[in-house]
């Protein structure tokens, strides 16, 4: 089933905020083979945030994680993230057209501090592969 | 613009493992990362790592190549699956090019392989290197 068209544009609830620990961070850069010191984070963790709102949307939305198969994703940061910070994201849908029966759903999610201060803006391209016929 | 320095080329195993624990490191329990029976029931070819695995190796290259260093932006598009085998792995090849940019900005363009096959779509990162000392060239 496709994904409803009204959804461009809309904006969904910010996630939780979510203390960064430095223990997960940890977990995250052994996993990944990145050496971490305890200064900046590695790059690419604010996904976990990023993964968080995204897991909020395909909820609200009944789609199912499983038919979801990432396109494109890009992050542009103000801020290096460290441990202690309390982050919270909030995903948009950009844009959403649909390519050979799949959905390709456009997202930017804001990743803000305490403060409300934006540390990193985060694109994804989401393909949503619907049932078979 | 000066000209792009070639950098050395990472190489990084991936298994199975691997995934697991990336995906509890991430929140992402994808079931095509892990279920080889769900992965096919959506047409991919086998279980397959996480694109943001296979990006987080990128990053590992970066850090790799400009230790301290601040990344301002990194993306890419994932254009080929990386499928991973039950047993064994396959290996992830990063290698890179780097150019100085104005305000002590470094572009670093990437080009990530599994198997021959390029599986990142124009991965690039922005960076700040630490102490303005440039990249560790091959």
């Amino acid at each position: 089933m496709p994904v409803d068209q009204s959804l461009i544009g809309r904006t969904f609830p910010p996630t939780r905020p979510h203390t960064v620990t430095e223990e997960e961070v940890r977990e995250f850069a052994a996993a990944t083979g990145t050496p971490y010191d305890g200064g900046a984070v590695p790059a690419t963790f604010p996904i976990v945030l990023a993964f968080d709102a995204m897991n909020a949307f395909l909820e609200a939305e009944r789609v199912d994680l499983f038919r979801i198969v990432h396109g494109e994703q890009r992050f542009s940061y103000e801020r290096p993230v460290r441990s202690g910070d309390v982050l919270t994201a909030t995903l948009t849908v950009s844009s959403l057209r649909q390519i050979g029966g799949a959905d390709i759903i456009g997202t930017t999610s804001t990743v803000v501090d305490e403060a409300g201060e934006l540390v990193c803006t985060t694109t994804a391209t989401l393909v949503h592969r619907g049932a078979e016929q | 613009m000066s000209a792009a320095t070639e950098l050395e080329t990472r190489a990084y195993p991936v298994t199975r493992a691997d995934l697991v624990r990336y995906a509890r490191a991430s929140g992402d329990h994808n079931p095509i990362h892990q279920d080889e029976e769900v992965a096919r029931s959506v047409g991919l070819p086998g279980v397959i790592a996480h694109g943001m695995y296979t990006m987080a190796l990128a990053a590992r290259a970066v850090q790799s190549w400009f230790p301290g260093a601040e990344v301002l932006s990194i993306g890419c598009k994932f254009t080929n699956p990386v499928v991973v085998p039950a047993e064994g792995g396959v290996e992830v090849v990063v290698a890179g090019a780097a150019t100085e940019e104005a305000d002590g900005l470094t572009t670093v363009r990437m080009t990530v392989t599994c198997g021959g096959v390029k599986v990142l779509g124009m991965p690039k990162a922005v960076v700040r290197a630490a102490g303005g000392t440039g990249a560790a060239g091959a």
